[in-house]
């Protein structure tokens, strides 16, 4: 028995429970949420819902999934979500390869290196970033939403570091029976790679489904937002309606169970993939931000 | 030269796609910044517009607004950083007095979600919350006997509301690193004080405190990076026209005046003047941690 003493002992008792009520505290406000959108309309209104639905319906979703706009936007975020991901993990898997080199074998390394590493450290900012994209006529597309931030220079550092912690006698062989580099990279490392690769394609995927801001600036209809950026101006309009500005200034304004039930969608894709998600981030944020 | 080609263009080509993203996206725009120093007119372009110097520069300190923009920036973001370090650090040491690893495990998965969820979600979930119209905290707080809290819509209780709910999404990840510090202390340290007689809270500490020492001032230090940084995506998801005096930031000070008033140039010298705040901060602050704990990024 560690510690044997009765202070202790209290203490852990209290510990227990406090941080129980800690974790508690972290998912009871999605619970409310959830009750929320399973209660009738009624009971929403009049304020007696707390963590169980009062007069369960799930009227909410089937209004919410009959919702031309929602659906609409929810495509643009799944087709936006898959297509950042396909490209910014190509991209920086192949720039990932190169830069795991020793530079001995490819000079040039530590220049390309600092050129991606700046970028993290010094931006033009919103303004210039946005006139790029609009001198590259690429407002109101899809390529908008997946471009300028394709290159993750934290995913770059996590698969690099992955990349020199395989054996180097892997890819000898390989150079050794006539393998050309790219073959090396396709059949060699990306196959004993995919425990690293998923786990960066499901960060890269919860990084793009989140994301609302560049669907906000660069998208001037709102028929081609996103899931996120369209649940923002919703959420955002019926905030400005309950502080009292004029409610006729307010659009797509819906009721509380309805606006519920869609922010709990936007959050389900997550919730779906979070526990695959945990299993791996312990392991990838130590791995990138101590080394000894 | 040619040899040096024939055997390293594998790596340049795979560098290439890459390379041409960021330069378009991040090192022309770097170069567009100029227009700070311009009256930028979109019909002129970048080489046609005039030339003003620094003149909207001096208009970020001149203008009433910018300053207390500042101000704002500058309370929230520290107060972020304080909190940001001080209660994931206790909350690490407090669940690695727990013993069952069950427990210990739920409790994690639990308070790791919230960083998973967007501003978006997170703000839809917290002005439904927080409203004054029978939200679920102000009725907690009517049974307590206190009046109702305008938590979103009065300006001190606004910036209260932004400092807690990002801590409250932010603690349980942030102290990954702490608790991956603190499993990897060697447990004979323990053993040994305690046959020495030494108290739970001795070893704490004696041994804990110390060893995570160091791990805590990197954190510390490399967060002053963003003592600028109030949090854009959290503030535009939860901020209303009756808290812009409290809630503003640089960021979205620069996403208002700048791009929705199309005030380009004044929108850019802006962020330009937060981008070299920052740069010089990070600088800073890599440097202390090189110094204070032998940190170093590469």
């Amino acid at each position: 028995m560690r510690y044997r003493s009765r202070s202790y002992a209290v203490f852990t008792v209290t510990n227990t429970i406090f941080l129980a009520l800690l974790g508690l505290l972290c998912i009871l406000p999605l619970i409310h949420v959830l009750a929320v959108s399973f209660s009738s309309r009624a009971a929403a209104t009049a304020n007696i819902v707390n963590f169980w639905p009062v007069g369960f319906t799930a009227d909410a979703y089937s209004n919410t999934l009959g919702n031309h706009d929602f659906l609409r936007a929810m495509w643009i975020g799944v087709e936006r979500t898959v297509l950042s991901t396909i490209v910014s993990m190509a991209v920086v898997t192949m720039a990932a390869y190169s830069l795991s080199k020793s530079s001995i074998r490819f000079p040039g390394r530590q220049l390309y290196t600092w050129i991606f590493v700046f970028t993290m450290l010094f931006s033009g900012g919103l303004i210039p970033g946005y006139i790029v994209v609009s001198k590259l006529h690429m407002i109101d597309t899809m390529w908008a939403l997946i471009l300028p931030g394709a290159v993750s220079v934290w995913n770059m550092i996590l698969m690099l570091n992955f990349f020199r912690s395989l054996p180097p006698e892997l890819e000898e062989a390989a150079l050794i029976d006539g393998a050309g580099h790219l073959r090396v990279l396709w059949s060699v490392y990306l196959p004993v790679s995919l425990p690293s690769i998923a786990t960066l394609s499901l960060f890269c995927m919860v990084g793009s489904w989140n994301s609302w801001f560049d669907g906000m600036i660069y998208i001037s209809k709102p028929s081609g937002y996103p899931l996120a950026t369209f649940l923002h101006s919703m959420i955002v309009s019926d905030n400005l309606s309950r502080v009292g500005v004029s409610a006729d200034q307010v659009q797509n304004f819906s009721s509380r169970t309805v606006k519920d039930s869609q922010i709990f969608i936007g959050a389900l894709p997550i919730l779906l993939v979070y526990p695959f998600l945990q299993k791996y981030f312990v392991k990838g944020i130590v791995l990138g931000s101590v080394k000894s | 030269m040619a040899s040096y080609w024939r055997k390293t263009w594998p790596f340049h080509l795979l560098l290439l796609p890459a390379l041409v993203l960021v330069i378009i996206f991040a090192y022309i725009p770097l170069f567009g910044a100029a227009i700070a120093f311009e009256d930028y007119q979109p019909w002129l372009g970048i080489k046609g517009s005039p030339w003003v110097g620094f003149e909207h520069f001096r208009t970020i300190f001149e203008y009433p607004d910018s300053k207390q923009v500042i101000i704002n920036t500058l309370i929230i973001a520290s107060l972020k950083l304080v909190f940001n370090l001080v209660i994931p650090v206790i909350f690490a040491l407090l669940l690695n007095e727990v013993v069952n690893t069950y427990f210990k495990r739920v409790v994690q998965t639990l308070v790791y979600l919230p960083h998973f969820l967007s501003w978006v979600i997170l703000g839809g979930i917290l002005i439904d919350l927080l409203s004054t119209e029978g939200g679920i905290v102000n009725r907690f707080l009517n049974v307590l006997g206190m009046k109702s809290i305008f938590f979103l819509g009065d300006g001190q209780w606004f910036r209260f509301t932004v400092i807690v709910s990002d801590i409250w999404k932010e603690f349980g990840f942030s102290a990954i690193i702490f608790l991956a510090t603190l499993v990897g202390i060697d447990p004979s340290l323990y053993e040994a004080a305690e046959i020495d007689g030494a108290t739970r809270w001795q070893q704490v500490v004696n041994i804990t405190l110390p060893l995570i020492l160091p791990i805590v001032i990197v954190v510390a230090t490399l967060s002053l990076g963003r003592v600028l940084d109030g949090g854009q995506d959290q503030i535009l998801n939860l901020y209303n026209p009756l808290v812009y005096s409290h809630g503003d930031i640089l960021d979205t000070f620069v996403y208002r005046e700048g791009l929705m008033s199309g005030k380009f140039s004044f929108g850019t010298a802006v962020g330009l003047f937060k981008s070299a705040v920052g740069f010089i901060m990070i600088l800073i602050s890599y440097r202390l941690a090189y110094k204070l704990a032998n940190y170093r990024i590469f």
